[in-house]
């Protein structure tokens, strides 16, 4: 892999959605040498996907928020950053050695500090026939609409809870999209828990934009409210979504696409496999970093901005990219940068604000997050939560024992679809916490690499004598 | 079949040829290879490498690896990442890869 | 004192589990005591190979040893499968140490030819393949292969299968296992009889038994026991799963029933077990793409390391504590391979009181620092 102007760099930045990209440019702004680093086709991350390729060129198709994206992409482009597509990240090691997998070739880059800026991902959505074909998530279809122009023209139904949702589902109709049935899954009574916390939320962008999706979607879609019951059926791929709703009533629906979305949650990882402490967010229900006030993990010299550092939104997510990026340069002794690292921080307290109100308010449900009988946990090596109920009842007391007895993560995805479902549901079955029962122990490589492309790295003699002998 | 999914008509991207299974089909040049599979019509469904159930893309972001196919003659390559290219020969995978491919 | 259980076990790894089932299958009351869910645990990281060639080299009886577990495995295996309905995929295909050149070719020959030097055991079949023969049981072999070293008795199975099925099988007879049961001190009661201390209170039994892997260095001294340890850590590569192609087991490469190839394994005198690191799985990976070159394209999904259970001269240490008799304890690397004897054998010599003479080499005497305390197993018998 020779693309690479070097071996070593001040900055390296993985994943080049918003918070990536204000950490790249504000750090080579600033002299670093820096490199981002993405494994899709182009840089803009989840919210601005298909940036620079979109079909969608009508500037009111996808909005002012889509296009914002294109003035960070510009300092990012003025800034002398170094940016590598294509190019996923399958190790970091405590000496801040990065591994890259770049056209079917490996290669190890030296960092002096590293943001990690991997964001979020949905949260699982682990319903009775979740992995039948036609099933994907909310997000899925909202990537093939940015990147591909793609809506769904089939009978679809969407359920879940959260803006998201409720923004894709406005996305999907103005573009002209199917959307039938929608189901919510807001449990009863969440608004009214929100509440109190609103004052901070109104004050923020998101209350307006909020308001007018709401009435965009109901005016167009049958919304079934709070639903509590979810089911895929079909055999070989989806037929009918059947539901029931808090008041006892069922209904059903023939229908090609069923997407699932109930809320964001940080994919921690290559976060986690640095052997950065996590903790768990009993808010947000979720794994988070344990970072200080510039986003520095507890292994020094890597840090993390943006959703992977906990759910906040494309603005949090750019003032969490340039307060990591300026406090690491600052530890670097590359000076002038104070002044920067304070608007920066002040940047990102605004930017935080209303953020426990949306948290409060979708917060999901317990049916949704922690399956009963036989319903599929683990979609790679298909373990389905009796068998983790099971696996509780002969001595499993986590999650990595419970690795032993099923397989459960040790498929291709790593754990990235279970990981949640499996801390939740053996929490609940052994009576205890989250925080006591733990996550998967995760390891590099966090993304598949071939065997030729680890046997090609540099030999080193120390390395022989372990293994041959 | 239909397409569970439809291109808006103002997408104007160019097409390109791909190969799936050895069919031809047009795909828009800057889709990934599971966008084209989903917008193709074809039943593009893989079976998965443990009991072999049918399994088709879930997130479309590189997380879930459902969207595992042989591109090129190389197995389970998560199409959700990859751009079409002209070209390329694409196989839907059954079950387990074989070695060597 | 009224002892509620009959046997304590510390430790329900794979050696504490085996031991443990073995006892409950005999009728004892069983109570396993094992630390929580994210410590090290060789059980969990270990590369499945039922090997006998080349075990033993420098004392005979555990070459013995290591063959009879050979040939237990196959009735341990379907005890467990009739029992829980758990496959644990044992096969005995026989099992190749590969040579990449002449010099690995000639230290593997010596091998050999050491383990006849020291009188083998009845039936022991250890031999030296050329590249030809090889090539008709591992026809994709690369062209830097130059020959073999081949045992009948080797083999390998689902070593995680047979974790769990030892696991659901502990419950079906009764057994109690305690996770996040850690042994914090052990005392040995005047009148017979242990006491257990753990953070979750306190535990009585007539007998213990210390299979806590390297732990057992720390509480062996609490009931007059010796166990010296020396672990290393040891990596693995694991791909994603394949359609099979590779029908016998090798030293260092295998492929297991679910169709993924494992690749092992490094020794690093490291003992931090969360860390993998890259260029030591480079070396593994290359040495596999040069035994089997269509590996090269196949994807890596895991890499791991564990931290092998090791005494200070590799040997297992089995034996009984004269000044507190009932306290036993097993430690050795090959928790794998031995788990049938220790499940069918070990476990039935505990029941009954004492260990024999066919195990007294195993004992801890055997170093020079050991106390005087260790019983020895014939005066036991
Ligand atoms: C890389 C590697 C490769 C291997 N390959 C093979 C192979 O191919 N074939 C083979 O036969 N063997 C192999 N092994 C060895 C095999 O895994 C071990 O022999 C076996 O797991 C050892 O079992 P154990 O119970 O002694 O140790 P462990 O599995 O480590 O279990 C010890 C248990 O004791 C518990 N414990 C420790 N202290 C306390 C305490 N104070 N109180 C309560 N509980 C405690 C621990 O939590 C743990 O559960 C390998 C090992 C490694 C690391
Ligand atoms: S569809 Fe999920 S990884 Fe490609």
């Amino acid at each position: 892999m020779s693309v690479l102007r070097s071996d070593n760099y001040d900055l390296v930045v993985v994943g080049a959605g918003p918070a990536g990209i204000a950490a790249a440019a504000a750090a080579a702004k600033a002299g670093a040498t820096t490199l981002l680093l993405d494994e899709n086709a182009g840089p803009g991350g989840q919210v601005w996907r298909g940036l620079t390729s979109t079909p969608l060129t009508n500037r009111d198709m996808l909005g002012k928020d889509f296009w914002d994206g294109q003035l960070e992409l510009e300092k990012l482009r003025s800034s002398g950053a170094e940016v590598l597509q294509r190019a996923t990240v399958w190790s970091i090691d405590p000496s801040l050695q990065v591994g890259i997998s770049h056209g079917g070739a490996s290669r190890i880059v030296q960092a002096r500090r590293i943001v990690i800026a991997t964001g979020a991902m949905e949260r699982p959505f682990p319903i009775p026939g979740w992995t039948l074909p036609g099933v994907m998530t909310a997000g899925a279809a909202q990537t093939m609409l940015k990147s591909s122009g793609l809506v769904p023209s089939e009978p679809t139904v969407i359920a879940g809870q959260g803006p998201l949702l409720w923004l894709l589902a406005g996305q999907i109709l103005r573009m002209g999209g199917r959307i039938d049935v929608m189901l919510d899954t807001t449990p009863k009574g969440a608004f009214a828990a929100a509440l109190p916390k609103a004052f901070g939320f109104l004050t923020t962008p998101y209350f307006r934009k909020g308001l007018k999706m709401l009435r965009e979607v109901r005016s167009k879609v049958r919304i079934i409210k709070h639903v509590t019951r979810i089911e895929a059926q079909g055999d070989g791929q989806l037929e009918r979504v059947v539901w029931e709703t808090a008041g006892g009533k069922r209904g059903e629906m023939a229908s090609r696409l069923l997407l699932l979305h109930q809320g964001v949650v940080p994919n921690v990882n290559l976060a986690m496999s640095t052997g950065a402490a996590h903790d768990w967010d009993g808010l947000q229900l979720c794994w988070r970093p344990r970072l200080d006030d510039d986003g520095q993990t507890t292994v020094p010299g890597i840090y993390v901005a943006g959703d992977g550092a906990g759910i906040g939104g494309v603005g949090v997510a750019l003032a969490r990219g340039r307060v990591a990026a300026r406090a690491a340069l600052t530890s670097l002794g590359k000076s002038g940068q104070d002044a920067d690292l304070s608007a920066a921080r002040a940047e990102l307290a605004k930017a935080n604000r209303g953020r426990e109100f949306l948290d409060l308010l979708y917060k999901p449900a317990e049916q949704f997050r922690i399956p009963e009988g036989d319903t599929i946990v683990c979609r790679c090596e298909e373990v389905r939560a009796s068998d983790i109920r099971s696996a509780v009842d002969i001595g499993a007391s986590g999650p990595n024992q419970l690795k032993a007895y099923l397989r459960t993560g040790m498929g291709p995805c790593q754990g990235r679809l279970c990981g949640l479902t499996v801390t939740e549901l053996m929490a609940k079955a052994r009576g205890t916490t989250p925080e006591q029962i733990g996550y998967y122990r995760l390891r590099a490589p966090v993304k598949p690499l071939t065997l030729s492309e680890l046997a090609d790295l540099p030999m080193e003699p120390e390395a022989v004598k372990a293994v041959v002998r | 079949m239909t397409p569970m999914f439809s291109h808006i008509p103002a997408d104007q991207r160019p097409t390109l040829e791909i190969f799936v299974d050895g069919q031809s089909v047009r795909a828009r040049r800057g889709d990934t290879v599971s966008a084209a599979l989903l917008a193709s019509g074809l039943d593009v469904r893989r079976d998965s490498a443990v009991s072999g159930v049918p399994r088709l893309p879930y997130c479309m972001m590189g997380v879930c690896f459902e969207c595992l196919v042989t591109i090129d003659g190389v197995g389970n390559r998560q199409g959700c990442l990859i751009p079409v290219a002209p070209g390329m020969r694409v196989e839907i995978q059954r079950g387990k890869r074989e070695l060597g491919k | 004192m009224a002892q509620v259980h009959d046997v304590a076990v510390v430790g329900g790894g794979l050696l504490g589990a085996s031991i443990a089932w073995g006892l409950a299958r005999l009728g004892q009351k069983v109570v396993v005591l094992d630390e929580g869910d994210a410590v090290r645990r060789a059980s969990r990281a270990n590369f499945a190979l039922v090997w006998v060639q080349g075990k033993g080299a420098g004392m005979p009886p555990y070459a013995n040893w290591s063959v009879e577990a050979s040939r237990q495995w196959p009735g341990f295996a379907e005890a467990l499968e009739e029992q829980t309905g758990l496959d644990v995929h044992y096969q005995r295909p026989g099992g190749f140490h590969i040579c990449l050149n002449e010099d690995e070719l000639a230290a593997r020959q010596r091998v050999v030819e050491g383990m006849y030097a020291q009188g083998a055991p009845e039936g022991y079949g250890l031999e030296m393949t050329s590249r030809e023969d090889l090539e008709k049981a591992l026809p994709e072999i690369g062209p830097e292969v130059v020959g073999a070293s081949y045992s009948p008795h080797d083999g390998h199975v689902n070593s995680l299968r047979t974790f769990r099925a030892l696991h659901e099988g502990l419950r079906a007879f009764g057994a109690d296992y305690r996770p996040d049961h850690m042994v914090d001190a052990i005392e040995p009661q005047p009148g017979g009889g242990f006491v257990l201390h753990t953070e979750q209170g306190r535990v009585e039994a007539a007998k213990v038994v210390l299979a806590a892997g390297n732990g057992n260095e720390r509480l062996a001294p609490h009931v007059g026991l010796f166990a010296p340890m020396m672990p290393t850590r040891g990596q693995i590569i694991v791909t994603e799963r394949v359609r099979p192609f590779l029908h016998y087991p090798l030293g260092t490469l295998r492929q297991t029933d679910e169709g993924t190839v494992m690749i092992g394994d490094s020794k690093e005198d490291v003992l931090d077990d969360g860390e993998t690191r890259v260029p030591v799985s480079t070396v593994m990976a290359d040495r596999a793409r040069r035994t089997f070159p269509l590996l090269n394209r196949l994807n890596v999904v895991r890499t791991w390391s564990g931290i092998r259970v090791m005494t200070r001269d590799g040997f297992p240490v089995y034996d009984q504590s004269a000044s507190a008799p009932g306290a036993f304890v097993a430690c050795c690397h090959s928790g794998v391979t031995l788990a049938s004897m220790h499940a069918l054998d070990l476990a039935r010599r505990i029941r009954d009181g004492g260990l024999g003479g066919a195990l007294a080499p195993f004992s801890a005497r055997r170093f020079a620092d050991a106390p005087e305390t260790l019983l020895n197993s014939d005066a036991a018998a």
